[in-house]
Parts: structure tokens; C-alpha cells; sequence
């Protein structure tokens, strides 16, 4: 096992790389002289030269990448331009809020999908499967910034029985915390929640027509047994797993919901970089976020062992 | 889903039929893929046909009808600087359609070339194309738009660039994934023992082998690359106002919520519905022309 692990991060480190050179590159996407964005309205000469410096522009490209990822390395990323803060304590203020609404919709999804999913896949070919897909394929369909602005309406606007947006730290008053995360939460989490129940449907079809499933209904164990305890448990490894990789969807769509329903978090603050012209912060979220994509994928392969026994004896 | 219509037991009529003749069937067999096929059908119809309908100016102002609900003369309603928004919402299906085929045409043209190339020569080639795309699919799909986008200022055409960059890795690792699967079969061994030069074989006997999955992921792609626009649009770096959109003109709604909800209604059910479409009918696809299922 040890040595798949390490043949894994040797594989990912290259593309590590590969990523920081694409992140590198995004700033020479800028028209023109990136050092006139960078320098603001006034374009001091002194000021433009402290920069030209300060990001080594009057070295060739090679070596300004490497002083870069090497800055990176050592955690810094930058400085705001807006907050004059350093990148990374930006991100760092910004993630548990984002955090929070993960880990909330992620309960909703499992919640929703789960569920779903198996009674979607006992139930093959039926009215119920039916409709567990129909309603899983509009939610593939329904863009989750609307699914947001609906319910906004319907929640906040005519029933007034959630706040429309804001956020409240957990740490200062958990009930409000959960009260104004509750609708951003649902809407993430339901965006979730139909690939979570395709991947569980076809987990558990796989499983039903195994022999143990037919022994284990051979022997007369009630059904409620034979789903949950023997099938179940089987399906759950390539569930676990994929729920892991759920972690691109998360973030993107924490982007949007953030936006709407005006969270304070990490998809907060690209939104917000961007429109600032804050190209250090918009880096060093894209730079975040793929590393932290290649973490989870090496999580959910590690997890792969973790839950299936048979595989760490090979 | 679509097992739902189709008898385990009995024999099956679409078996026996000719192969042509088999994918239609099996395709038409499918309501939900027809469907599908309707819904995106009629988007494209009207998109066509925004210069032709008898509708008004969409970007022509009214103060004297802010924010009126839907009526005889605007079907709709109207936004908060008193444009009609059905005619809105007309033009905005090009620029959603548009922005769909034209941002999937580029992440194909890119992707599909780069996955014949990996798969095909394998080694090093292979090697370096598939870090790549690792690393490209590494960065969340909506991340890496918002990024390029932001990089390269905000527009409709460069969203449709940040699109289809994004969009590309996936055709890549498709294409590459078939290509490995086929290059070994013997009709590819018997063309390169007979000389073929490799573009020929690529061209001639591998790539026609592999476009129905890419056909199939197209199809799925472009829903997803009109939700990307609109997400865009939504956050101000597509479309541009005055040009309607159909995320733009959301991102204005969510302001009058309270006092015109309409705003928020059609351009909402509008992408819903294009993307529903897309998705049916690559479901649809996806189901008739592949050989193995059922």
C-alpha cells in the first residue's frame, strides 16, 4: 500500500508543477504592461520601478517563475492589491466560512442522494426510479444561482422564514450561523445531491446481482438486511470515493451560491478579486484550489484502501 | 430512467431490425431523448428567428413601463428600464446557444486532435498531453473560466474562450481513453501493415471509430457550457448590458425581487429548460449508440 502511495504522489507532483506554470502564465494574459494594472491610476515612475523589482520583471520568465513559486512555497502568494493583505491570510480568513457551507451541503446531499439512489436502484425500472431520475436530471439542469434566487423569494421574500443573506460566525451564535447557512446550503447541496444519487444508483446496481446479495436473500434475511447491511456496505467504497472528488463542484458552486446569497466566503472573494483587478488574489485561489483538488484525489485513493480490505493485500 | 419503457422480457423488435435502422429506433424509442430533442429544437428555432419576430427593440427603453407585470403588449413584462423582456429573452437564446455550440466547437477542435496524438503514439507524447490535461482538470471547471475570464476582460467571446479551455481536458482524456481501446483491434494493425501513412490512419480509421462517445460528450458538454455562460453572465464577465443574456438579466432580477419577480422567472426556466434539453438528448444519444447497453 505504501508504495502505491508513494508511485501516487510521484505522479502528482508533476502535475502540481504543470499547474503553478498555468497559473504563472494567467498574468501574461493581460493586455499590455500587467505592471500598469498592477500600479493603479497614478503610475509613478518610483512606484513602477519598486514593482519592476519587487515581481522581478527585468528578469527573464524562467526566473520570475521560479522566484514566484518559490514565494509560494514559502506561503506567500502576494499582496492584495485592494486590502494591501497578504494573499494568503485573505484565504485564510475567507475559508472557514466557505467550510461551513461545504460541510452543511454536503450533509444535504448525502441526505438527498443516498436515499435516492438506493431506493432508486432496489426499485429498478419502476415508477419511483422514474421519477428519482427525472428529478435527478433537472437537478443536473437547473442552474444553482436561480434554484437560489427562487427560493430567496419564496423563503425570505413571501414567507419571511429565513434571512435572504448575510452570515453569522458559528463561534458567535451557532443557531443564527445555521439558520442563515440553511437555504445557501440546501441549494449547493441539492446541486450535489444528483450526482451523488447516479453515482449510488450504479454503485448499488452493481452490487444487487452479486452472488452474496442472492445468498444473503437465499437465507431468508429480512430485506431491510440484505439492502443495508450486505449491499449497501459493498456499494459504499465507490461512493465514498466519489463524494471526494465532488470537491471541483463544491468550490464552483460555492462561487455562485456565495454570490447570491452574499457570504463572506472563498468564492466570495474571487468574485470580488476579479472585479477589483486583483490578479494576486485570483492566482493564488486558482493555485489553491487545484492543489487542493489533487489532495482530495489522492484522499479518495487512499480511501479506496482504507475501505476495501481485499485491495491492501495486493 | 428510460428502462422504464423498455420490456426486459419480451423480444426485442429493435434487435432484429437493420443497424441503420436500429439507432433511429432505438433513439425515437426513447421519449425523454425526443424530447430532449424538441426542447433544444425549439431555442434554436427562436434564436434563429430573433431578427425575424415581430418583437421590439430589446435593447429600446420605456420609462413610462418600468417594471410591469406580464401583459397583452409585453407578454413577459418588463425590466427595470422598461425593455420588453420577452424580446430579451429571445436574443439572449443566441447569445446562450451561441456561446453552448461555439465554446464546445473549440474545446473539440483542441481536444480531440490532442487525444488522437496522446493515445495513438503513446510514450512521452502521451506523457506530457496527459499531465497536462491532469493539471487543466485539476483547476475547477467554473474556477478556471472565472480566471481566464478575468485575465482576459470580460466578454461574451472570451467567455466562450475561458469556456472551451476549460472544456478542453475533457475531450482530451475521452478521445485518448478510445483510442487506446481501438489502436490494438485489426482493421488499425492491417492499415499501418499496409503502408497507410499515420495521419491517414488517424483520420480514415480511428477517428471515425471514436466520434460517437465524442458526439455524445459534445452534446452533454454544451449544457453544461451553457450554464458556465450564464454563471459568467450572472457574475458579470459574459455578455456585457446592454447585450441581453439571459445570466445578466438574472443578476439584475435578484435586485427586484420583491417588486418584480418575473424578472427572475423566464430567464431562470429558459436555461433550465435549454439545458434539460441538451441533457436528454445526450442521455438519448449516449443510449442508441452504444452497441452494449441492454
Amino acid at each position: 500500500m505504501l508504495r502505491f502511495l508513494i508511485r501516487r504522489v510521484l505522479i502528482a507532483l508533476p502535475t502540481i508543477i504543470l499547474i503553478s506554470i498555468f497559473v504563472f502564465a494567467l498574468q501574461k494574459l493581460l493586455p499590455g504592461d500587467p505592471l500598469l494594472v498592477l500600479a493603479g491610476e497614478e503610475r509613478d515612475p518610483e512606484v513602477l520601478e519598486f514593482l519592476r523589482e519587487k515581481y522581478r520583471l527585468n528578469d527573464p520568465i524562467p526566473v520570475q517563475y521560479l522566484a514566484w513559486v518559490g514565494n509560494a512555497l514559502q506561503g506567500d502568494l502576494g499582496t492584495s492589491l485592494r486590502t494591501n493583505q497578504p494573499v494568503t491570510e485573505l484565504m485564510a480568513q475567507k475559508l472557514p466560512v466557505t467550510i461551513q457551507l461545504a460541510v452543511m451541503s454536503i450533509i444535504f446531499a448525502l441526505m438527498i442522494g443516498i436515499p435516492a439512489g438506493i431506493i432508486s436502484a432496489v426499485k429498478k425500472g419502476t415508477v419511483t426510479d422514474y421519477v428519482a431520475n427525472v428529478v435527478a436530471l433537472s437537478g443536473r439542469s437547473v442552474p444553482n444561482f436561480w434554484l437560489g434566487i427562487m427560493l430567496i423569494l419564496l423563503v425570505s421574500v413571501k414567507w419571511q422564514l429565513l434571512p435572504a443573506s448575510g452570515y453569522v460566525p458559528l463561534a458567535e451564535d451557532a443557531w443564527q450561523s445555521i439558520r442563515t447557512m440553511l437555504m445557501p446550503s440546501f441549494v449547493l447541496g441539492t446541486a450535489l445531491a444528483a450526482t451523488m444519487m447516479r453515482h449510488t444508483r450504479s454503485a448499488m446496481l452493481g452490487v444487487l446481482s452479486a452472488d452474496y446479495v442472492r445468498t444473503a436473500r437465499a437465507k431468508g434475511l429480512s430485506e431491510r438486511v440484505v439492502i443495508l447491511k450486505h449491499s449497501f456496505r459493498n456499494a459504499l467504497t465507490p461512493i465514498v470515493t466519489l463524494t471526494a472528488l465532488l470537491f471541483g463542484e463544491l468550490i464552483a458552486g460555492a462561487v455562485l451560491t456565495e454570490q447570491i446569497f452574499t457570504i463572506p466566503g472563498f468564492g466570495k472573494l474571487v468574485v470580488d478579486a476579479v472585479f477589483n483587478r486583483d490578479y494576486a488574489v485570483v492566482q493564488g485561489i486558482v493555485l489553491v484550489t487545484a492543489v487542493g483538488f489533487i489532495f482530495m484525489n489522492l484522499l479518495a485513493d487512499m480511501m479506496y484502501f482504507v475501505l476495501n480490505p481485499r485491495l491492501r493485500e495486493q | 430512467m428510460t428502462d422504464a419503457t423498455t420490456s426486459e422480457i419480451a423480444p426485442d423488435p429493435v434487435l432484429t431490425a437493420k443497424p441503420e435502422n436500429r439507432v433511429w429506433k432505438k433513439f425515437r424509442r426513447h421519449y425523454s431523448a425526443l424530447l430532449g430533442g424538441i426542447l433544444v429544437a425549439f431555442f434554436v428555432l427562436i434564436a434563429l428567428a430573433a431578427p425575424l419576430l415581430p418583437i421590439p427593440d430589446p435593447a429600446a427603453t420605456d420609462w413610462g413601463a418600468v417594471r410591469k407585470p406580464p401583459s397583452w403588449t409585453h407578454w413577459m413584462g418588463t425590466d427595470e428600464i422598461g425593455r420588453d423582456v420577452m424580446a430579451r429573452m429571445i436574443w439572449g437564446a443566441q447569445a446562450s446557444l451561441l456561446a453552448g455550440v461555439v465554446s464546445v466547437g473549440i474545446a473539440v477542435i483542441a481536444g480531440v486532435p490532442l487525444g488522437l496524438i496522446a493515445g495513438y503514439f503513446g510514450g512521452w507524447t502521451d506523457a506530457v498531453i496527459s499531465r497536462c490535461t491532469e493539471a487543466l482538470l485539476a483547476a475547477p471547471f467554473l474556477i478556471l473560466a472565472i480566471a481566464l475570464a478575468a485575465f482576459l476582460g470580460p466578454s461574451l467571446t472570451n467567455a466562450m474562450i475561458a469556456i472551451g479551455i476549460s472544456a478542453t481536458p475533457i475531450f482530451i482524456r475521452l478521445t485518448r481513453g478510445q483510442v487506446i481501446n481501438i489502436k490494438s483491434e485489426d482493421y488499425v494493425d492491417s492499415a499501418r501493415a499496409i503502408g497507410l501513412p499515420t495521419h491517414r490512419i488517424l483520420s480514415r480509421y480511428i477517428l471515425p471509430n471514436v466520434l460517437p462517445p465524442i458526439l455524445v460528450q459534445a452534446t452533454l458538454t454544451i449544457a453544461t457550457a451553457i450554464i458556465a455562460e450564464a454563471s459568467l453572465s450572472f457574475l458579470g464577465l459574459g455578455q456585457q448590458p446592454p447585450a441581453p443574456s439571459w445570466g445578466s438579466m438574472l443578476n439584475t432580477a435578484k435586485n427586484f425581487l420583491n417588486q418584480a419577480p418575473w424578472m427572475a422567472m423566464w430567464p431562470g426556466l429558459s436555461i433550465f429548460l435549454v439545458v434539460l434539453g441538451f441533457n436528454l438528448l445526450g442521455d438519448g444519444l449516449r443510449d442508441a449508440l452504444d452497441p452494449r447497453e441492454h
